[in-house]
């Protein structure tokens, strides 16, 4: 049987039609049968497990895998290696269910057992571990088995195999895991920091498989924390490295592993971004990314063309990430990346690929490129990336949608001028959906962009949002378990209140509840900004010729007004100090009823103490307050 | 270094000794390939090649801008003593921006000669460089291109030529900004200029170690020449090239005589051996005696063997002769020896020696002048078969001293057995009572140790071959009177009692009248061929031997080391081959001294791989 089925995948797929699974396992499993005969069983059952991924779910519905993990337990290490050598096989597919390694307990520590016998066993063993270990559970798993101490020796095994695959385990073990990262950091081997290890394995002259790898662990540790991002095995070691991989000179799967490592390493430090934009042209280095399948492949060679297409996708949407990674913080660097040959044009067209992946990717760098205000004003607009971003903004999933919505936001500021045309696609529907969704993310970008929106928006614009949204909607929102929202929905509500006809109409109808509402959040435990914000629509409703009135009729809103002009907190006296201004404001019409009526209840003491704070602004509001009754 | 201020460095200084010291290892482990006889390293910067501008100081290698600096008319510049060899393979510096002076108008590249120094680096024809204040680089041109970031105060700029492609990126701070030119021409010096008062930057040659690691580069450039030379595409020919392979290897073994070896490489490979099986012996057999000193032997036997042979190679025969007056001065040529009382036992006097790797310096100088400092191939091809097919003689003379004719009767069965002239075998057994002595032991002793050493020491290159030779020395010279009565043991006791022709009046006079007959020939050859300085000289100095009363410690007593004895072998052993209509060398040496050759010319036409594709890479 063995001869028969090695390299035929047809061969294999007859036997296991034929029953010749349960028959192997069932001799594999006889203690009786002799050594010779169950090793043999193993080696075609690991033969049947080499060929297709319908193979391996027979060999998986016929229990394989309790049958091998026991017979493990076997003294032979013969045998042992040929049912590990199956095991792997069958674990490293990706039909396999990996739960399947975790169900028995005593597993895991036995496998760890295993691994001192011979490199065979330290290769599957390792193997198995690093293609099981998916989640943080997983990584527990192996981390409370000891897997660090175990494993960490295989590093400078003799054979290339083990220290392959031991490096591996340490790369998906550390992945988003401060606990085993930090745990990695004071490991030795043979006397030599683990740090260390990884660089030594990340030299030039080593595999590019390995020094890839090494670079992944080392990437793993310091974003959980473990290696500081200006240690010099990060920026003068992993980061080169990773810009290489990225290079032409690499096959297209390392070269997309690079981009995605080196954008998940310097995601989150802008100092490591400045380096990299500079490290051997990388940003005009990823431009190249976007030339598959190339012309030249189409025509020459179809197995090329083949083997490019399917890693085009993947490409595309690797330099996408690592251009939004690169561009997140440092204005020059985006200068740089939407100077590269035809980067907006492929932004644009990427956002409306087959391929979620690609989607997404494109959209995340478009966000990190809106943040600056130069390109806003210049590219975006030439380029009218809200056209394809306004697409995806419908039926995308949620992950597309937060991101693409984040980007709408920024398109959306006053000076952008790419804010009137959106305005006229009629976005104000969509984003008062957005508002309504499960996802609070979602919900902050839609409000958000309402409030970018209403910022300086004339008279049509703010109708039309409070129609579209509904009050009803407003107020939902004013109580949001979300203090980002409520911020949001405050920074709306005052940028729909901020010039005076606007605001009188709006109070006129929606008063009532919108001092309802404020009266709420000032009463509620909220966090100082948000109170700002509530004390701020005060201010601006004091400064309405009909809306003040709604406060002067309000002693309870007085009273808060005044108790948090003697508040701890500056910019909260400062913000109800401007409220009591625009209410005694004497150009206004009544100004001197007004005055009276705050005088008697003593604001005017309240003001004269406020003159003499040591904060100038506050000091200088209260004067100009004071000002208004001299007058 | 600060405290080490212009010109206040001397050569006694303790500090500048280290710095020089650390200097050269460091470019002795970057550029082993660069023979800097030929083309020396730049170690700091040319105080003649510079523009006035410029003032050097701290051993010229801090650069500093001493003009007005008002315009580009004022940019000054200086280049290193000299170009960079193209043996480097990939050349590496550093400039540390000491102070960015008015406006930071630096420039960091490369030139070469003769390009104007009033200019910054990159402005002219077959110059280059990278600017500090706008970040551009410029390749012969006066308009930069954008390449990496602006530089400033502080900062450590580096430039690296990669001569194998001819290109050239910069770092900064230890971080590689990518290929900044390509193409360039040959022979360019690192040069930086200046253009502002203020500036000043020092250099780093390797006087310290780099911020960027270049040998991590390196080691990737390495692994890809080897890689590119052992995937070297050979087509459909695979089986010829084991043919000639395996040819080569069997060739070789025939050459130098490894009858044993040979056989044994042709049964397992399955291929024929060229020569006949007595030819090959008995040049085994000649090979043997020259090596052993006993050059009248070989003489006489090559007479027997080769009739004509050495009539028409007069100057072989001369050189032969010489030879064998130096031995008979050391008292090791059979002729002195059968008159001395204390001969050594004639077999083990060089154990194994037929096994001695080949020194293959001498004999093939014209075409392998590398051949001397390299381990030959022989190391890498044989050492283990040859120990084996020769263990038992060599261990059979060892272990058991004290029975020597058991011992030579035991060797003379086998096919190395040199045993075969009268006067030798009588030598053996004179030197019976001797060998019975303490020092006996301890030579014996040391011998085993040498014949391990000899099995792993043939990979091991001319240190092997000098102990051997020293080893060689005690034992023929061991048994002397007084190290016995004394119990004088150790080399030192050797040393003392060394005498001309073994002490041995008879001996002496013998020498004598050889040297007379020698110089009888020398006069009989310059009267045929016409003078030759060659041999003048070489009579000259075998003569002055007899001028110092202990001519092993003398000015010319290097002669009587035996390892000299290994050219004149090999020149023998090819005369005898050449003789036959076979090849004087052996294809493998022939093979290697090709291949290194052609590495030293691929220097002197400027292919940098040459760096990463050195023989002795190969070897071992």
């Amino acid at each position: 049987m063995k001869n028969a089925v090695i390299g035929n995948n047809k061969q294999k797929a007859n036997l296991i039609v034929l029953g010749a699974v349960p028959r192997l396992l069932y001799l594999l499993q006889q203690t009786s049968s002799s050594l010779e005969l169950r090793t043999e069983c193993a080696v075609v059952l690991g033969s049947l497990a080499m060929g297709t991924e319908n193979n391996i779910k027979s060999l998986v519905d016929c229990h394989i895998i309790p049958a091998l993990l026991q017979g493990l337990l076997c003294p032979d290490l013969i045998f042992i290696e040929a049912c590990l050598r199956c095991l792997r096989t069958v674990f490293i597919s990706p039909v396999t269910p990996v739960q399947l390694l975790y169900t028995d307990p005593t597993v895991i520590p036995h496998l760890m057992s295993l691994l001192s016998h011979s490199h065979r066993t330290q290769e599957y063993t390792t193997q198995i571990f690093s293609h099981c270990c998916k989640t943080p559970e997983h990584q527990t798993v192996l981390f409370n088995h000891g897997a660090i101490q175990n494993i960490a020796p295989l590093l400078i095994s003799p054979s290339y195999k083990v220290r392959m695959q031991a490096l591996k385990c340490f790369s998906v073990l550390a992945y988003e895991n401060t606990q085993v990262s930090l745990t990695l950091v004071n490991v030795l081997v043979d006397g030599e920091l683990l740090s260390q290890v990884f660089v030594r394995m990340m030299q030039r002259d080593q595999p590019i498989e390995m020094q890839l790898t090494s670079a992944k662990c080392l990437t793993y540790m310091c974003r959980a924390g473990a290696i500081r991002t200006d240690d010099g095995c990060i920026v003068l070691k992993t980061l080169p490295c990773l810009v290489r991989m990225c290079s032409k000179e690499h096959l297209l799967e390392e070269r997309v592993e690079g981009a995605e490592t080196l954008a998940f390493l310097m995601e989150p430090d802008v100092e490591l971004q400045r380096i990299a934009s500079t490290t051997d042209h990388l940003v005009a280095m990823l431009a190249d990314y976007f030339k598959y399948p190339s012309s030249v492949s189409a025509i020459a060679d179809i197995k090329r063309l083949d083997h490019d297409l399917k890693h085009a996708h993947e490409l595309r949407q690797a330099a996408f990430k690592l251009y939004a990674s690169l561009g997140s913080n440092d204005e020059d660097i985006r200068k740089k990346i939407t100077e590269t040959e035809n980067m907006m044009d492929r932004i644009v067209s990427g956002l409306s690929e087959s391929s979620i992946k690609v989607r997404l990717a494109a959209v995340r760098c478009l966000h990190s490129l809106s943040r600056s205000v130069q390109q806003l004003r210049t590219s975006f607009h030439d380029h009218a990336v809200w056209k394809p971003l306004m697409k995806l903004l419908q039926n995308a999933p949620d992950e597309v949608l937060v991101m693409a919505s984040s980007t709408l936001c920024n398109l959306l500021l006053e000076f952008s001028p790419s804010k009137e045309p959106i305005l006229e696609s009629g976005v104000v529907e969509l984003l008062c959906s957005l508002t309504q969704s499960e996802s609070p993310a979602l919900r902050v970008n839609g409000i958000w962009a309402l409030m970018n929106m209403a910022f300086q928006a004339d008279q049509k614009v703010r109708v039309e949002i409070v129609q579209c949204l509904g009050t009803e909607q407003l107020f939902r929102l004013l109580s949001d378990p979300d203090g980002n929202v409520l911020m949001k929905t405050l920074g709306l509500l005052r940028n729909l209140l901020s010039t005076r006809p606007h605001m009188d109409q709006i109070m006129s109808s929606h008063g009532k509840q919108i001092m309802q509402a404020v009266t709420l959040i000032l009463e509620a435990e909220h966090s100082a900004e948000i109170k700002e914000q509530a004390l701020c629509i005060l201010a601006n409703i004091a400064d309405g010729n009909t809306a003040k009135e709604l406060i002067m009729t309000n002693d309870d809103m007085l009273q808060k007004i005044k108790y948090y002009m003697g508040h701890s907190n500056v910019k909260l006296q400062l913000a109800a100090t401007f409220c009591i201004t625009n209410l005694i404001w004497n150009e206004d019409d009544g100004s001197q009823e007004r005055q009276d009526k705050l005088k008697e209840l003593g604001f005017v003491d309240m003001l004269h103490k406020l003159s003499q704070a040591c904060d100038a602004n506050l000091s200088d509001s209260a004067k100009t307050a004071m000002q208004q009754y001299l007058a | 270094m600060a405290e080490l201020g212009a010109g206040s460095l001397s050569l006694g200084d303790p500090v500048f000794n280290y710095q020089e010291h650390e200097l050269n290892e460091r470019l002795k482990r970057l550029y082993p390939a660069v023979n800097e006889e030929e083309t020396p390293l730049p170690r700091s910067w040319s105080p003649k090649d510079k523009y006035s501008y410029i003032g050097l100081s701290q051993s010229n290698l801090r650069v500093h801008y001493k003009g007005h600096g008002k315009n580009h008319k004022d940019a000054a510049s200086v280049r290193a003593t000299h170009p960079i060899p193209a043996a480097c393979g990939i050349y590496y510096f550093e400039v540390k921006i000491v102070s960015k002076g008015r406006d930071g108008y630096m420039g960091i590249g490369l030139s070469a000669q003769g390009v104007n120094m009033n200019r910054l680096p990159g402005w002219d024809k077959h110059s280059y460089g990278y600017h500090g204040d706008d970040g551009h680089s410029f390749c012969s041109s006066g308009t930069g291109q954008p390449y990496g970031p602006t530089f400033t105060t502080g900062d450590v700029i580096g430039c690296c030529v990669n001569l194998i492609n001819n290109t050239c990126f910069y770092t900064k701070n230890g971080i590689s900004l990518g290929v900044a030119f390509t193409d360039l021409p040959p022979n360019l010096y690192p040069t930086v200029g200046l253009q502002t008062p203020g500036e000043i930057v020092d250099a780093n040659f390797g006087q310290q170690p780099f911020v960027f690691d270049i040998e991590d580069y390196m080691s990737e450039w390495r692994a890809k020449i080897h890689g590119m030379i052992a995937r070297f595409p050979i087509g459909e020919r695979l089986g010829d090239w084991q043919a000639v392979l395996q040819n080569m290897v069997s060739s070789y073994l025939v050459h130098h005589g490894y009858y044993a070896t040979a056989t044994a490489f042709a049964r397992a490979t399955e291929t024929m051996i060229q020569e006949d099986q007595t030819s090959i012996k008995n040049r085994q057999r000649i090979q043997k005696l020259v090596l052993e000193g006993r050059v009248g032997e070989a003489i006489e036997a090559t007479q027997q063997l080769y009739p004509g042979l050495l009539e028409h190679n007069p100057n072989l025969l001369f050189m032969l002769k010489c030879r064998q007056f130096v031995e008979m001065v050391n008292g090791t040529d059979s002729e002195v020896r059968c008159l001395t009382i204390r001969s050594p036992k004639s077999q083990g006097s060089y154990p194994g020696s037929p096994n001695l790797s080949p020194h293959q310096g001498a004999g093939n100088s014209h075409i392998h002048t590398g051949g001397v400092d390299s381990p030959t191939c022989s190391n890498g091809v044989t050492p283990s078969k040859k120990s084996k097919s020769h263990s038992s003689v060599v261990s059979s003379n060892m272990k058991y001293p004290s029975t020597s004719s058991s011992a030579s009767s035991s060797t003379s069965s086998s096919p190395s057995s040199i045993n075969y002239s009268e006067s030798n075998s009588s030598d053996s057994t004179k030197s019976q009572p001797h060998s019975n002595n303490s020092n006996q032991e301890t030579s014996d002793s040391e011998m085993e140790i040498e014949a391990e050493h000899y099995t792993n020491g043939v990979v091991e290159g001319s240190s092997t071959r000098i102990m051997n030779g020293t080893y060689k020395h005690e034992e023929i010279l061991q048994p002397d009177d007084n190290s016995i009565g004394n119990g004088v043991t150790g080399e030192e006791g050797y040393r003392n009692g060394r005498q001309l022709c073994g002490g041995n009046q008879a001996a002496t006079e013998r020498m004598i009248q050889f040297g007379r007959e020698l110089q009888a020939l020398n006069e009989k050859l310059c009267r045929e061929y016409g003078k030759n300085t060659t041999h003048k000289k070489m009579l000259q100095d075998a003569f002055s031997l007899l001028a110092y009363s202990d001519p092993w410690n003398c000015p010319v007593g290097q002669q009587l080391d035996p390892t000299q004895r290994e050219s004149l072998c090999s020149a023998l052993n090819s005369a005898i081959l050449e003789s036959q209509n076979l090849p004087k060398q052996p294809p493998l040496v022939l093979a290697l001294g090709q291949a290194t050759e052609c590495v030293q010319l691929m220097a002197r036409v400027r292919s940098g791989s040459c760096s990463f594709a050195r023989v002795d890479n190969f070897l071992l």
